[in-house]
């Protein structure tokens, strides 16, 4: 049997009520990933390698700016990125009323049955 | 106690804990043993996630290349990381929300094709086995340097272990003494950090060590002194590099779409509760990985500065005994180009190729005498990268019992990710080749059965490459990262954010992206490695970065195909909007 879940209640009655939310919420979701891929480009690909050159004329410490993107910085970036993400989005899930926070763990017996 | 006696207590410790897991943790059921039953708490996960990505490269070869390469390290540090971004935003979550058990399953079903499933699994195949052949050497080279056991026992002992906690823990088994494993390995790496750092900056931490002062009284800084020390000696700055801006690029791009498309790392994020899980698991997992990835960059720099203190200019006679150990092992070789027993360290190879030691004996200060060719350049010091983190403890002159954790955590490292390897080949073999496409009648018991079996076959072939690494190993590395970059991570990402793209589409696209990469990485690395050089490069791209162009491509086609071809079907449409939204992944389950 091939059953794909979707929502367990609303199946028929609400099906346009529910797409229109879910694609709001997609797009609401789109809009924030392009600002966060902005930023880690920018901290990696941008700070840590096209403009380092420029950056190295900057220390913090005893590291040269571009440097310290290209094997630290980035890297907490990185971390604060995907918090951020799982923070907004999260907010914006609730909002549309499609979060899972009321979802237990899958049964740990014969769930693949 | 003696230095070898606590070297054998800590990797038989660590040994016997990872086996007292596996018995523990034994799996019953195929869902057990694909995704430990689905319900690892996210944190937990992240620390395994970070166990299963850190392998022997990581742990053992990493700090290595970047004290050697300096600023041209940073690809690794970069794209290591950055890939997990692109997990945790772009994969993870809509992966666990489809909620099946490989990465196969997800193209097969989504692109509603046997074929593209098992285009997966050659893909995840290769890529694994790849990835495995360095893991078994990593453990030959701490066996036969720490525990003075032949590299083939060290790999029968190594392969042992894992055969009991991946063939009969399954997921269950792996996941837990992942978490164990990590443990061991970012204790093993931070301590001789912190030392190292102390020693040469005052500050015991070494992201903040590396931007201070050195404390021997010039005032200067590390990377300042650093940059100096290597220009008297004819190499280039450390904080500069020497590889052109593109493909210091492309190289970061290749590794962090590569490690989002990497089969082991992506089946961790199925054995979380639910679809936000899987997101946040990617958070802890980055965090997790950030302690050794940050730190590896400042135990890179310490070392190269260490190294060059106590080698250069010191007569053999006086070399320190690590030195001497290593020389033992084939790892470290001085040639007296101008007979005075000094060694001088400077830029260039010392001689042509890695060392070929000559069975007539020692030269005249007692060193291994060599038959490679000598190059007419100063250099007379060899230096295998491997070893820097290894004997680091030795180097700063660390007691004995640094060096026991160290080769324990070197162990950890290359196990854990072995096993997670394994894993993967072995679920793709009896789920994804038998259950799904050659033999869908099989029982549970018997998929379990042949998983383990798959294991088990997958082992004896790892553990054979470790023993006798065939020469193309270390060459074809490249490979693992551009082949996911370029065939499984625009499949799946497409498969979530575009409902337009087809079977033929996504088909097209993979094998365009996979036999373009691996013809390009095959002719530079196998065929005509005399040509690997920036002047024929395509648009001065090395085989290391040439993954971005195979996954350009990959999407050009895989859009152009799909455009010209039919609409996928209503269920798919049905498929993609369901995974997109978060709500509903036990419901998923599918079958």
């Amino acid at each position: 049997m091939h059953c794909l879940g979707g929502d367990s209640m609303s199946e028929h009655e609400h099906e346009s009520a529910a797409g229109e939310s879910n694609s709001r919420y997609w797009t609401a979701n789109i809009r924030l990933l392009l600002t966060l891929m902005a930023i880690w480009f920018a901290v990696s690909f941008g700070a840590g390698i096209l403009f380092r050159d420029w950056l190295n004329q900057f220390m913090l410490g005893g590291y040269p700016l571009g440097f310290w993107f290209a094997q630290q910085g980035s890297i907490y970036t990185f971390i604060a990125l995907i918090f951020f993400y799982n923070w907004r989005i999260h907010k914006i899930e609730q909002s549309f009323n499609l979060d899972d926070d009321d979802e237990v763990a899958a049964s740990m017996e014969g769930g693949a049955g | 106690m003696e230095t070898q006696t606590l070297i054998y207590l800590f990797v038989g410790a660590s040994f016997a804990l990872y086996i007292g897991i596996a018995i523990w943790s034994r799996a019953s059921s195929t869902k057990e043993f694909y995704v430990a039953g689905g319900g690892v708490n996210p944190v937990v996960n992240g620390m395994a996630t970070a166990a299963d990505w850190m392998s022997a490269a990581s742990f053992i070869s990493m700090a290595g290349i970047i004290a050697f390469a300096g600023y041209d390290g940073s690809v690794y540090l970069m794209g290591w990381t950055g890939g997990y971004v692109l997990l945790a935003l772009l994969l993870a979550p809509y992966l666990r929300k489809f909620g099946q058990f490989t990465v196969p399953d997800f193209i097969g079903t989504r692109y509603y094709s046997k074929a593209a499933r098992v285009v997966a699994v050659i893909c995840l195949i290769f890529i694994s086995f790849t990835y495995i052949a360095g893991q078994m050497r990593g453990v030959g080279i701490v066996f036969s340097r720490f525990l003075d056991v032949p590299i083939l026992w060290g790999v029968i002992i190594g392969m042992g272990i894992v055969f009991v906690y991946a063939v009969l823990g399954g997921m269950k088994g792996i996941t837990y003494t992942q978490v164990a494993q990590y443990c061991v390995l970012i204790f093993a790496y931070m301590v001789p950090a912190f030392f190292l750092s102390f020693m040469i900056t005052g500050n015991p931490i070494p992201q903040f060590g590396l931007g201070s002062q050195v404390s021997d009284g010039s005032s200067l800084y590390v990377l300042e002194k650093l940059n100096l020390v290597l220009m008297d000696l004819g190499f280039g700055q450390y904080t500069e590099g020497s590889k052109s801006m593109i493909d210091v690029f492309c190289i970061t791009l290749a590794l962090m779409v590569g490690t989002a498309g990497l089969p082991h790392v992506i089946v961790r994020f199925f054995t979380v509760p639910k679809a936000s899980d899987a997101r946040r698991s990617a958070g802890w997992a980055l965090i997790f990985i950030a302690l050794l990835y940050t730190t590896a960059g400042p135990v890179g720099a310490f070392a190269r500065l260490n190294f060059v203190d106590t080698v250069n200019e010191t007569h053999y006679a006086e070399a320190p005994e690590w030195f001497t150990n290593w020389e033992a092992n084939d790892l470290i070789a001085w040639r007296d180009k101008n007979g005075d027993g000094v060694m001088q360290y400077r830029a260039g190879d010392a001689f042509a190729g890695s060392p070929e030691f000559s069975e007539s004996g020692v030269g005249n200060s007692g060193e291994r005498l060599l038959d490679n060719t000598a190059t007419v350049n100063e250099n007379e010091v060899y230096v295998d990268r491997d070893i820097m983190v290894l004997a680091n403890p030795e180097i700063g002159n660390l007691p004995g019992w640094v060096i026991a954790l160290v080769a324990a955590g070197g162990l950890a490292a290359a196990l854990s990710t072995a096993a997670g390897l394994l894993l993967v080949i072995s679920s793709s073999v009896s789920h994804d080749l038998l259950k799904s496409t050659f033999k869908p009648d099989i029982s549970e018991k018997g998929e379990l059965l042949a998983a383990r079996i798959a294991a088990t076959a997958a082992i004896v072939v790892a553990g054979y490459l470790g023993i006798y690494p065939p020469g193309w190993v270390a060459q074809v590395v490249a490979f693992a990262f551009g082949l996911a970059a370029a065939s499984l991570f625009p499949a799946i990402f497409m498969g979530i954010f575009s409902k337009r793209m087809n079977r033929e589409g996504a088909i097209a696209g993979m094998v365009a992206g996979l036999t373009s990469t691996f013809l390009y990485i095959a002719y530079f690395k196998l065929w005509e490695p005399a040509a690997n050089t920036a002047e024929n490069w395509l648009f001065g791209i090395s085989p290391e970065g040439i993954g971005v162009v195979g996954m350009v491509l990959n999407f050009a086609v895989a859009i152009g195909v799909a455009r010209m071809t039919a609409k996928p079907p209503a269920e798919i449409d049905a498929l993609v909007e369901n995974i997109r939204v978060p709500r509903g992944a036990g419901a998923a389950r599918v079958h």
